[in-house]
């Protein structure tokens, strides 16, 4: 949200930000940071969530949200604003493949619904679940553009198009 | 395009000027066109979110929103077409699809801006036959009810946190259908300002608290007065039902408090109805308190008093009224007694005081400063409204610096000097040296880099200010603080000014309610007088000493107390408790810190038994026979008082700048920091059940930095024995990290320090 008076940092910077994340989680903020102008450093918290999210296996803690803040002065409802508007920010524990299958319309005219019955029958779980070994988990995304493709759904950075009971079988049996 | 020129616009076929640059809805606002609005506030940024202000514009595709469609000369606007109505009933439909059908439960009901609108612009039947979405209440503490299922997500609370009080506690998470306002985390919200969000709030998704389902807006009857605590003088509405009061809420006054009020002056009213009060009066017969009639009791107090005679000493509460100060020092006088005052919590009366303190300039001009220096003030806590007016300075780019004996939670970035009570004394000497003043303390400063710095920076300004706070005024070399700081002012061409600490302090003055040395609040404790009057106060929590004032009560023979409340201290202290109303139940005038006299009338009639002060000192006046006692209401007081003081205006000037340079405090040792924390300033605010509750009033104890209590052996939450001129108690130990080295803060004003010493002065603790 955007403030008479921006950008809206905390009034006291934080201290002994080495203690916050690793090393390289830092590093990797940095660079983010480093391509706003000066004392705008906000501006990289959508990228610092990412960040902060992979390093922990693909969710979000308060805890964690709280460190962000902290590492780019803001004020923590700030943060919070933003992890919980756009979907891809994960607030419970995901499994180790999150598979984020499109049940917007164009997969659905072409039988996302299928696909969402046998993944939930072949996985034991819900979608937004987790299974019980926590290598999958199943979530309902809107479209993600690829609808020449449909039934589609994408698993960490790859897309996987024309979908078909079997061939989801395959591509799950294939993960490791 | 200049800015001074005007533009032409025409609205609903009317021709209206305009500067460039305004928002359309402002220029509609000014000229009395009603346009639908709920996101848009005058005071906040506009976010364009509601869509409710959408108009019709000549040549744009679409329906613009007003509030956030910049004007342009010749443009042609419809607030009334049919586009326009299609566009702003459509709207509406969209809000109401999540909005409950409880008004006839919601405390907003009859005053909400949806219930209006929606009388204008809403459908009688709703297309809308899903589900309604339902939102989860969170408690954010205990001065604002939340029921976020009607909210209609327009953020003006969220932005009046971020761009007003100045601390972002309330956002809006999730997104869409599943947006809520909130803290997010289980949390309250603790700005000082943050009842001002139940004002801005156009639906019933913020409503006071302490007020819940009291009664229907239709059932209360307005009536404005005067807020009675800080020196702003924030002007109020009170709203009452069948003589209760139910509610304060701001009124526009852009000069003084724009559209806000502080926590303080909006929950402070529950105190009225506090369990404590006095309500009949109470006469002590061999160390038992008994009821008595009025006339019983007055008659004893006559009797006291002229028994007392001359040797008798007033010490009148800062909130009273002028015309209540006006005619006790008219009382005292007329017994012959010169000791009258009501600086009670001032450290220090050697030197030559202002004869009219005040602040220096106009509260609007604070926001106007480019620099400023404040010396012993945590003033977003002392007089909430002005570190607004100090805030939006500090945003427009002035530098604010603080030397203080604590660090300050603030909402801006400023410079702060955080030293104990005897260097406070020290940075100043160094700024003034460093700003090129001469004198005792100040040529032997040693000058650092940081005070050439702050010289430089208070020099360069072209509007500076220097203001000293309640602290410095507590600080036992107080008289010095005052000649370094006019030192300072005058190197620098600061204008110098002072944050009064209560409603009146400034009207005391007016009303020659304030002693001259020797006969000051401290010189008539440190040596007692036979009889005391004591005025709205409570003796262990509204004076600097309160050790000394119990030593001195006990050695006299009379002590009578106008009270609106009983407390076991003043129980102790006094002979005669006659019962007083408090502000909304007396007329009456204030002075606030710019200066500003504002009369007010009683709002509702006194409870029980008690009297407005003003009548109770009439009637001593007439049965102590004194001449010119005979006034029928405030109106004729406050006649004689413009008559008797028209030629005095307020004047920070002193003549003889050079003050003792003896310093009192100690270097060494324990010191001791008795700040006034911001619910405990007078017995009306401490009496507020609700604001006690909040966060912000802190429990009677010692905090220490974890250096300091490292050095002690203790740790948080264990009990210290405090010894202060050798008063001993028992207090819980707090660490808090804002507290230098070599000071203990031990606020005073609270429940468990009555029996301690001066608010300033050398402690010593012991481990339990």
């Amino acid at each position: 949200m955007g403030f008479k008076n921006l950008p809206m940092t905390t009034v006291k910077p934080t201290e002994n930000k080495e203690s916050l994340f690793s090393e390289k989680v830092r590093a990797e903020i940095d660079t983010w940071v480093a391509k706003y102008p000066e004392g705008w450093q906000q501006s990289a918290v959508m990228a610092a969530l990412r960040i902060v999210q992979d390093d922990n296996a693909g969710y979000l803690t308060q805890e964690l949200m709280d460190q962000v803040a902290a590492y780019l002065d803001m004020p923590p409802i700030a943060v919070y604003e933003v992890a919980t508007f756009y979907s891809m920010y994960e607030h419970k524990k995901v499994g180790k493949h999150k598979v984020c299958v499109c049940t917007n319309v164009s997969c659905m005219i072409n039988g996302s619904d299928k696909i969402v019955d046998h993944m939930e029958k072949k996985l034991g779980i819900k979608l937004g679940e987790v299974t019980e070994d926590g290598k999958y988990s199943l979530k309902e995304v809107e479209c993600l553009g690829a609808c020449g493709g449909a039934p589609m759904f994408q698993i960490g950075t790859k897309y996987y198009e024309n979908l078909t009971p079997e061939l989801v079988d395959s591509i799950l049996d294939g993960l490791e | 395009m200049s800015e001074d020129q005007t533009i032409t616009i025409e609205i609903d076929g009317k021709a209206i000027q305009a500067a460039p640059g305004q928002m359309l809805i402002e220029v509609t606002d000014a000229a009395g066109i009603d346009i639908p609005r709920f996101c848009y506030h005058k005071k906040l940024s506009v976010s364009a979110n509601c869509r409710m202000c959408l108009v019709e514009v000549e040549r744009a595709p679409k329906p613009l929103p007003a509030c956030a469609t910049p004007v342009n000369d010749g443009m042609k606007v419809f607030t009334r077409s049919p586009i326009a109505l299609a566009a702003q009933k459509g709207t509406m439909e969209f809000l109401l699809i999540n909005h409950p059908l409880d008004c006839p439960i919601c405390d907003q009901g009859g005053e909400c801006e949806l219930q209006d609108i929606s009388m204008g612009y809403g459908s009688d039947i709703s297309r809308f036959v899903e589900g309604k979405r339902i939102v989860k209440d969170k408690d954010i503490g205990p001065l604002i009810t939340t029921d976020l299922t009607r909210c209609i997500h327009c953020t003006r609370c969220v932005r009046f946190g971020a761009e007003i009080a100045g601390i972002r506690e309330l956002g809006a998470t999730g997104r869409g259908e599943h947006m809520t306002i909130g803290t997010y985390i289980e949390k309250s919200v603790d700005s000082e300002l943050s009842g001002n969000i139940i004002d801005v709030c156009p639906v019933g998704s913020l409503t006071s608290k302490p007020s819940q389902f009291k009664a229907r807006a239709w059932e209360m009857l307005q009536r404005d007065t005067i807020a009675p605590h800080d020196s702003v003088g924030s002007n109020i509405h009170v709203h009452v039902r069948r003589n209760e009061l139910i509610r304060v809420h701001p009124k526009d006054n852009e000069s003084i408090n724009e559209c806000w009020i502080s926590d303080r002056d909006r929950f402070s009213y529950e105190g009225v109805y506090s369990d404590d009060r006095l309500t009949t009066p109470m006469i002590k017969s061999n160390g038992e308190w008994r009821n008595a009639s009025w006339d019983e009791a007055l008659a004893m107090v006559v009797t006291g008093l002229k028994n007392a005679g001359a040797d008798i000493g007033a010490l009148l509460s800062p909130n009273a009224t002028v015309e209540e100060l006006y005619l006790a020092q008219k009382l005292i006088k007329s017994l012959g007694s010169e000791r009258i005052d009501s600086r009670l919590r001032q450290g220090d009366f050697r030197g030559e005081a202002p004869s009219y303190p005040w602040l220096g300039q106009s509260i609007e001009s604070l926001e106007k400063v480019d620099a400023a220096l404040l010396v012993g003030s945590s003033i977003r806590k002392e007089q909430p409204m002005l570190a607004h007016r100090l805030r939006k300075a500090a945003l427009e780019g002035a530098q604010i610096s603080f030397i203080n004996p604590l660090e300050l939670d603030l909402n801006y970035a400023a410079q702060q000097l955080v030293t104990t009570p005897a260097g406070m004394i020290t940075e100043l000497a160094c700024v003034a040296k460093a700003a090129g003043a001469n004198g005792d303390l100040i040529d032997q400063a040693e000058v650092t880099e940081v005070h050439k710095l702050l010289a430089e920076k208070l020099k360069g300004a072209a509007n500076g200010a220097l203001l000293l706070g309640n602290l410095a005024t507590a600080h036992a070399d107080y008289s010095i603080i005052r000649s370094l700081a006019t030192a300072i002012a005058t190197a620098c061409d600061l204008k110098l000014g002072y944050l009064p600490e209560a409603s009146n302090s400034i009207g005391a003055h007016l009303v020659g309610a304030v002693a001259s040395t020797g006969n000051d609040a401290q010189a008539m404790l440190e040596t007692a007088c036979k009889g005391y009057l004591l005025m709205g106060i409570e003796p262990g929590l509204d004076l600097w000493n309160p050790a000394k004032a119990a030593n001195a009560f006990e050695q006299a023979d009379f002590v009578v107390a106008l009270t609106a409340f009983r407390s076991a201290n003043l129980e102790a202290a006094a002979d005669v408790l006659l019962p007083m109303a408090l502000f909304v139940e007396t007329s009456g005038s204030f002075v606030n810190a710019e200066g500003t006299l504002q009369s007010f009338a009683g709002v509702i009639t006194p409870s029980g038994n008690t009297r407005p002060a003003w009548k109770i000192l009439r009637v001593l006046g007439n049965l102590l026979e004194v001449p010119g006692f005979d006034y029928v209401d405030t109106t004729e007081v406050l006649a004689e008082i413009t008559q008797a003081t028209s030629a005095l205006v307020p004047n920070n000037a002193v003549s003889n700048q050079v003050a003792s340079t003896e310093v009192r405090t100690a270097k060494n040792g324990l010191q001791r920091i008795g700040d006034v924390p911001i619910y405990a300033l007078d017995p009306l605010v401490r009496h507020a059940r609700s604001l006690q509750k909040t966060h912000d009033a802190i429990p009677a104890g010692v905090y220490l930095n974890a250096e300091e209590a490292g050095k002690l052996g203790v740790t948080e939450g264990d009990n210290t024995v405090v010894v202060q001129d050798q008063v001993r108690i028992q207090l819980p130990l707090f660490i808090d990290p804002n507290v230098p080295n070599g000071c203990a803060r031990i606020p005073a004003a609270l429940a468990g320090v009555e029996q301690l010493g001066a608010q300033f002065g050398e402690v010593t603790l012991e481990k339990v």
